[in-house]
């Protein structure tokens, strides 16, 4: 008997933004494919949001401009949505649905993959190890990014995210044999999408690259499928092909709205702001899709960018991110607009995985305590400068003096470095201890005095 | 046996409608669909029951049929569960890994214990002893550091041992003894099985008297929490609230310890594990893992499994409390857990309260809180589950509902504060919003164990930081130059307690964990130094003077110049300091 045959209707009852109910029907699986033809013949691709009893409630990617209530027929694949997969990926553009848009045909599949993923089970991930070095120093010292980690950029909109996601994956080339990016654009502008390109031309690794671009112009709901497509495709290198994959991710905050939209159409009662109450849920489905396998050689390093809305970091998409996701580098508006790149803020930001990751016979014994007492004395300084804004700089001491002098060094001199300049760990380190030390020995209760003794920079 | 007792009607994410021809309880575990995906009946009305999945519910079809053996969602109680690591409905992972690969699939149908495992069982009872719902019977060595003690189930009546098995080694399904319960027999296993949700009874709740030593100084010396207690640790993304669950996992002197990791990371998981294999405990010498058991459903595994974890962690700490032990439950995050029974419940369709959460939430953790606590069980034992959960408050915001309804059931608050962390002072605990209300019930521990006088200085300590925190105000708006040197002093000696005392690295090597003799010779230590240079103050002396004193120097790095293994140098420089002081005079 041909199920296919069974499963095909015509006629929908209502359409309802990306959404529509269709009657009379049975066999529909929860969270399956459906196809829907128009009289023209074009194809769009849906997804079964709910069903019940001789009903579905269908969730179009494709958006529904131009559908009609009677002019398509629609046919339930009795399958969840898939992804063909192979190496031959690599160096190939496609769309959020898994279909190329770079002019080539389709790969052949080796293997099809579910796009929604299964979930590591927590007794088989293996521990992530071995830094990155990106060459940035307010990330190599102050925090670290490991391999199979997943770090997130909190910005805003009109700073150098991507400028710095670039560098991170020009420089971070250095990972060697193996290495491929998979880049997931959501709702990002055509501008973005190219300066991406270009940048992995020039840098050389485009054919390691495998790009997933849902542009802003088209249907939002697609957006939701992207990073999905993405980690499909990273999951399959990683994890069948030994690859070190680095995914990045932007726009996550596009994502999000498109959740949240899909949401009000559902008239769901949402958590905050708007959100739907398992958006944590949801982005945990993305992120936790990095990392490491016992016994396997690949590797899942996750990128995702995200702009805050109005820079707040209380806002439920940084802030479920951030609960989410093993710490964060926050890009800071003030900072961009003192002249300083990559404008990192350290404080905000957070590795999660650096304390494990660092210190003797990882990276260099004097390390931790060096990024701990910079956290702190840069700290000091903040609070220094608050109060010398209200009672003026004259009524400072010199020991404050000192610090706002430090702080002034670190930003300018630690923190800021050139788009093009890469850095070893280190070089940031030694710098590290030149500018810690233009405070007095006795602040810097953080560091051992062995330490001290063999990295203070000695005043002449 | 499973029958049929209905089929699917709707499907809506985790939550499936049935449409039930045979009768159905609420709380009844079903099994759904062809693959027969595990559920459990939250919600009856007229012959529609709704269930919650505990797994991925993609592809289940309506007119799909629905099983059920009319039982509550379950556990199984009995040697083969410290040092393992299960699920939310307690499915073992390690044993789904070997079957299923490194993903999870659905529709596994594992049971929670090994069967072919032998446990040496030893009877503490004979044949013709009277015993009661919940005596001890035997014992098996579990781990080199846990008696499990093999229980008459507490559900069951008195009754007359008709047989026990000799010493020997069984698996937990052999029958190891038969119970003769006015006539009727009923065998009894080493295992038993527990409906999650119904909290396992106890004779009656006993006052907590003795501190949860947990090696952490903020913690131990400012805000103690007593074995049996709750505490509750809230912040925001990154402020260090896993940390702190861990370090507690690691180093509290509890005798076993439940870990439940509930929608967090996996990769969080994967630490403890990793670390907990390799970790001795300093007390008894003994890996950690030897007294821990691991309950993780991660955030991305399926939501109503989450929900469910919290329950399964309790009814296994309940479990070993039962046995006579203190058991610790680390329960991280709560908020998770809460923001389930938010997804599970819009997906019903209920009436939302505030935020979206359903008006039962202070219910349910009022349930929750109340199965913690010290008691004498009902095999006459003393036993105590200490509560250590942690909440996320969006927006690291805690007036928001669940950190708001969970400051009702719990008497220890460890606020974690964003500025705190983001300068790295760690643990990030607050010194003014965190409180404890168990100083006075382990008053008399610290009396007997350590020194009397640590109320006292506790009282000091804080009193001086409410102080420098108005002080810090005033500093804010005219500088410190004004303040007299009493007050400079204020900010001088806090500074020093939060850099030299509280400020303790969990991944530093000897500072991960500090004793209570060690914590209250620093802190006495501290106090020695406010006093003496109070007097020397009064006299006349500038504080930069005092500074440059050795003692000064000595007092911020004596947590890492003095180890634990030379607490007496600790204690010969605390009582040189008023006298190191006083050579300024000379
Ligand atoms: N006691 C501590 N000593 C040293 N470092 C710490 C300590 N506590 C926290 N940290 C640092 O802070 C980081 C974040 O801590 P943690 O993961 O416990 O945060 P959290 O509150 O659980 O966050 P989330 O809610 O997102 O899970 C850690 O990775 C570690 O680097
Ligand atoms: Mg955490």
């Amino acid at each position: 008997m041909n199920m296919n045959k069974l499963r095909q209707y015509t006629g929908l009852e209502e359409i309802v933004g990306q959404l529509f109910v269709i009657r009379n029907i049975h066999n529909a699986g929860y969270n399956e494919i459906v196809e829907i033809t128009e009289e023209n013949g074009n194809i769009r691709i849906g997804l079964t949001l709910e069903v019940g009893e001789g009903y579905a409630v269908v969730q179009v990617l494709g958006g529904t401009s131009g559908m009609s209530l009677k002019n398509c027929r629609v046919r339930f694949k009795g399958k969840p949505l898939e992804f063909g997969v192979s190496l031959d990926m690599l160096g190939r553009i496609f769309d959020g649905l898994g279909n190329p848009i770079d002019g080539l045909p389709a790969p052949v599949a080796e293997e099809t993959m579910n796009v929604n993923g299964m979930a590591i089970n927590p007794s088989a991930r293996d521990y992530p190890e071995n830094i990155i070095e990106t060459g940035i120093s307010a990330i190599d010292v102050m925090n670290t990014l490991v391999r199979g980690q997943k770090l997130p950029f909190f910005s805003g909109s009109g700073l150098p995210h991507d400028l710095v996601a670039a560098q991170i994956v020009r420089q971070a080339r250095a990972e060697g044999e193996g290495f491929c990016v998979v880049f997931a654009g959501m709702g990002v502008k055509y501008d973005t999408a190219r300066f991406f390109i270009k940048s992995f031309e020039e840098t050389g690794v485009l054919d390691n690259v495998i790009m997933f671009l849902s542009l802003a112009d088209s249907p939002s709901l697609s957006r939701l499928m992207t990073p999905r497509f993405a980690l499909t495709a990273a999951e399959f290198l990683a994890f069948k092909k030994d690859m070190h994959v680095l995914v990045v991710l932007t726009d996550m905050s596009n994502y999000c709205e498109a959740l949240r939209e899909l949401s009000t159409m559902r008239g769901e009662i949402p958590a905050r702001k708007g959100y739907p109450g398992y958006l944590y849920s949801d982005l945990a489905s993305i992120y936790e899709r990095a990392g490491r396998i016992k016994n396997k050689k690949g590797s899942i390093t996750q990128i995702p960018i995200l702009t805050m809305p109005n820079d707040d970091i209380t806002h439920p998409i940084p802030d479920l991110t951030g609960y989410i996701t093993e710490g964060q580098i926050v890009i800071d508006r003030e900072l961009h607009a003192k002249g300083i790149y990559p404008p990192i803020s350290v404080l905000p930001s957070l590795s999660r995985l650096m304390k494990d990751n660092i210190g003797l016979n990882k990276t260099r014994d004097d390390h931790p305590a060096l990024a701990s007492q910079l956290f702190a004395s840069y700290a000091k300084t903040k609070d220094i400068q608050a109060i010398a804004s209200i009672v003026g700089e004259e009524e400072l001491s010199s020991l404050d003096h000192l610090y706002l002098n430090f702080g002034q060094v670190f930003e300018t001199k630690f923190v800021n470095q050139g788009y093009n300049e890469r850095r070893t760990l280190e070089e940031s380190l030694e710098k590290g201890w030149d500018i810690i030390s233009i405070l007095p020995e006795e602040e810097l209760v953080r560091i051992s005095e062995e330490q001290i003794k063999k990295h203070y920079r000695e005043k002449r | 046996m499973a029958e049929i007792i209905g089929k699917i009607v709707r499907i809506n994410g985790p939550v499936v409608q049935i449409r039930c021809d045979k009768s159905i309880k609420m709380l009844d575990m079903v099994e759904i669909g062809e693959e027969k995906l595990v559920g459990e009946v939250v919600r009856l009305k007229e012959n529609i029951a709704h269930a919650q999945v505990y797994e991925d519910t993609t592809s289940l079809k309506a007119g799909d049929p629905v099983y059920s053996d009319h039982m509550p969602l379950s556990l199984e109680l009995g040697p083969g569960l410290i040092g393992n690591i299960f699920d939310g409905i307690q499915r073992p992972l390690e044993m789904i890994k070997k079957q299923e690969g490194d993903f999870i699939s659905r529709g596994l149908h594992v049971q929670a214990l090994d069967r072919d495992k032998k446990w040496h069982f030893v009877p503490l009872k004979k044949t013709g002893d009277r015993v009661n719902a919940g005596s001890i019977i035997g014992e098996v060595q579990e781990s080199s550091l846990i008696k499990h003690k093999i229980m008459v189930p507490p559900n069951l009546s008195s009754g007359i041992l008709n047989s026990i098995a000799d010493e020997g080694d069984y698996t937990v399904d052999d029958i190891i003894a038969e119970l003769d319960i006015d006539g009727q027999i009923q065998p009894l296993r080493m295992f038993h099985k527990w409906a999650v949700r119904k909290p396992r009874p106890y004779k009656q709740k006993i006052p907590a008297d003795k501190p949860l030593i947990t090696g952490q100084r903020v913690i131990d010396t400012l805000f103690p929490v007593a074995k049996g207690g709750c505490v509750a640790v809230p912040g925001g993304f990154g402020t260090g609230k896993t940390v702190v669950q861990h370090q507690l996992a690691k180093w509290s002197d509890a005798d076993v310890v439940v870990f439940v990791g509930c929608g967090e990371r996996g990769n969080e998981m994967t630490d403890v594990l990793a670390n907990f294999t390799k970790l001795i405990d300093p007390r008894t010498g003994k890996l950690l893992l030897e007294r821990t058991v691991f309950v993780a459903n991660t955030s991305n595994m399926p939501v109503a499994a989450r929900e469910a974890s919290i329950y399964t962690g309790i009814t296994i700490a309940e479990y070993f409390r039962d046995m006579g032990y203190d058991v610790a439950l680390m329960a991280d995050s709560t908020s998770r857990w809460a923001e389930a029974l938010r997804e599970l419940s819009g997906r019903m369709e209920e009436i939302p309260l505030e935020e979206g959460f359903p008006a039962y939430l202070p219910v349910r953790l009022a349930e929750f809180y109340e199965r913690a606590g010290k008691v004498v069980t009902p095999g006459e034992q003393n036993g105590s589950i200490t509560v250590i959960a942690s909440v996320s408050p969006p927006g690291g915001d805690f007036s928001e509902p669940v950190t708001s309804h969970t400051k009702r059931f719990i008497r220890c608050f460890w606020a974690l504060d964003r500025d705190l962390a983001y300068s790295r002072h760690y643990p990030a605990i607050s010194w003014i919003d965190s409180y404890s209300e168990y100083v006075d019930d382990v008053k008399l521990w610290w009396d007997v164990h350590i020194d009397g006088k640590w109320p006292e200085y506790r009282y000091a300590i804080l009193d001086l930081l409410q102080k420098e925190q108005r002080l810090q105000q005033i500093v804010k708006l005219i500088g410190a130059d004004v303040l007299p040197n009493t007050q400079k002093l204020i900010l001088e000696t806090c500074s020093l307690f939060k850099n030299a005392f509280l400020q303790q690295s969990a991944f530093d090597e000897v500072d991960t964990y500090c004793s209570p003799k060690k914590q209250f010779l620093m802190f006495k230590a501290i106090i020695m130094f406010h006093r003496k240079s109070e007097e020397l103050i009064k006299e006349g002396f500038e504080i930069v003077e005092i500074r440059e004193n050795p003692v000064y120097h000595n007092l911020v790095r004596m947590k890492t110049r003095y180890k634990e293994d030379n607490l007496e140098q600790l204690e010969k420089f605390v009582n040189s300091i008023e006298e190191q002081l006083q050579q300024l005079k000379k």
